[in-house]
């Protein structure tokens, strides 16, 4: 069980980390909102791996709760960011 | 023994996709591509549908998948028939 | 610790799910990378079902890989610039960053391996678990949301309207489809009956089973994406008068059911004895309607056609 939520935990580092270094780098606005969305999914696999209790017992339900929250939140977001996208390519082409 | 008769369905799926993945990188064109995706990749998923019905022993829990597959298969024909006629359309070959 | 075939697995998913992320961040094609990061989505949805969390499996495959997936490729037709240019910046700068990540990645390390292996004394899943039977559901997620941690869950419909607001502020809709063909337009017909179905089930199965609100309106949000994919312009959409109040019916029914519990002596959310159930129900209903038309909303791209005439009581703006 241990070692499940090690190599999950390292892997949501490891997508955090992937996710900032091309946000930060990337010059395109698409790309960059990309780069979040995988960073907010390493998150929540960290969190995930958290949770996990092993194949016998019930998983933790909070960290799930606040998994499912941040889904949402994330998803909104990045429509509000490609919204702002737009807007901001049609002001650039006039 | 149902189990075991699952996990050969489950097996043999494995080789249906395995089929149509090598298919999508190394046939030529969309609509070969097309090919393999649509009718390799279905029969496998059928498949993996009755070995897992088989392993999960419940007849309503059987038929959620039929159901599942059954959508699949509308929904990738008609996607494979949007593609390719867009492709058409566009003038790629073969 | 014992090596089982389950680690196997879990390492397999866990290099594919990175080999993913970065080929889909590190190609200049960007219809590529959203192609790819949609499969990522598919991949997280399927290690969720594996760290045995299906209400997050649902809702990954639902609204990570589908919703997030058709915005993208949404967006890729705004604009045609090519995507490969990288920023310059300053080597200090850089080295700079560099320390900056290392220290952050070793803060997160110690912080992770504390969390894993740490005391087994009071943990809040233990309080959880205790308290599930007065929750007034039984799938432990649906009651952390909507009972133990409601008010997380007011704000968080509340931010969904704030970014829903700003949408419907930064102009107009994006263009509309044409017309489909047969295939499509029977397509549409069939899969937008089945979604409605399968949403109104997932509502009622998340007091019980892995569901809810949230993967209902997502259900329902997709419905939307499939009708104006089918090139119709009001996607079921209802007038926009109605479409404000839907809009804001989830915070709605949080606060009305806040500030009955006041009326009843209670603190603010907190449900009154043998009611959980039934007002769960209820506030997860207008969510769910809430959360729909938030993501359709998104989908459409900005304020549908017809906004502007309803709120200013006839007189041109």
């Amino acid at each position: 069980m241990i070692l499940t939520q090690l190599i999950f935990g390292i892997t949501g580092g490891l997508l955090f980390a992937i996710g900032l270094r091309s946000a930060l780098v990337r010059e395109s606005l698409l790309a960059r909102i990309l780069a979040v969305n995988i960073s907010g999914a390493g998150v929540f696999l960290a969190l995930v791996a958290i949770a996990y209790r092993g194949l016998e017992e019930t998983p933790d339900p909070i960290p799930h709760a606040l998994v499912l929250t941040g889904i949402v939140v994330a998803v909104s977001a990045t429509a509000l960011a490609l919204a702002l996208r737009r807007r901001l390519e049609e002001a650039d082409d006039e | 023994m149902t189990d075991l008769l699952g996990a050969l369905f489950i097996l043999a799926s494995l080789g249906f996709f395995a089929a149509g993945s090598i298919g999508l990188l190394r046939l030529p064109g969309v609509h070969a591509r097309l090919h393999a995706l649509t009718k390799a990749d279905n029969v496998g998923l059928g498949l993996l549908v009755v070995g897992a019905g088989l392993i999960g022993g419940d007849l309503l829990l059987a038929l959620k998948l039929l159901l599942v597959w059954l959508l699949v298969m509308v929904a990738s024909a008609i996607a494979a028939n949007l593609i390719a006629s867009h492709a058409m359309k566009d003038g790629e070959e073969s | 610790m014992e090596i089982t075939l389950w680690h196997l697995l879990d390492a397999l998913l866990a290099i594919l799910l990175l080999g993913l992320a970065w080929s889909a961040l590190s190609g200049s094609d960007l219809r590529r990378g959203v192609v790819l990061f949609m499969a990522f989505g598919l991949l997280l949805s399927l290690v969720w079902a594996r760290l045995r969390a299906p209400d997050l499996a649902l809702a990954e495959a639902a609204i990570g890989a589908g919703l997030s997936g058709a915005l993208l490729l949404l967006a890729l037709r705004d604009s045609e610039k090519p995507g490969n240019r990288t920023v310059q910046t300053p080597p200090l700068l850089q080295l700079a960053t560099l320390l900056l990540m290392l220290l952050l990645a070793a803060s997160f390390a110690l912080a992770y391996v504390t969390a894993v292996t740490g005391n087994n004394g009071d943990r809040l899943a233990g309080l959880a678990f205790g308290n599930l039977e007065q929750s007034g559901v039984s799938n432990p997620v649906t009651a952390v949301l909507l009972n133990f941690r409601a008010y997380d869950t007011l704000l968080e419909l509340a931010v969904l309207l704030a970014a829903t607001l700003g949408i419907l502020a930064l102009g107009a809709e994006r263009r509309p489809f044409r017309k489909p063909g047969l295939l499509l337009g029977g397509l549409v017909t069939w899969i937008t009956t089945l979604l409605v179905m399968v949403a109104g089930y997932l509502l009622w199965a998340g007091a019980h089973a892995p569901g809810g609100a949230f993967q209902a309106g997502a259900l329902l949000a997709a419905a939307i994406v499939m009708l104006r994919l089918g090139g119709m312009t009001s996607e079921g959409l209802p007038v926009s008068r109605l479409l404000r109040w839907l809009l804001a019916a989830g915070i709605a029914a949080f606060m009305l059911t806040g500030y009955l519990a006041t009326f009843l002596d209670l603190a603010f959310l907190q449900y009154p004895e043998g009611r959980a159930g039934l007002l769960i129900l209820l506030i997860e209903s207008a969510a769910m309607l809430s959360i729909a038309f938030s993501l359709g909303l998104a989908y459409l791209g900005g304020s549908p056609s017809g906004w502007e005439k309803s709120s200013s009581k006839g007189s041109p703006s």
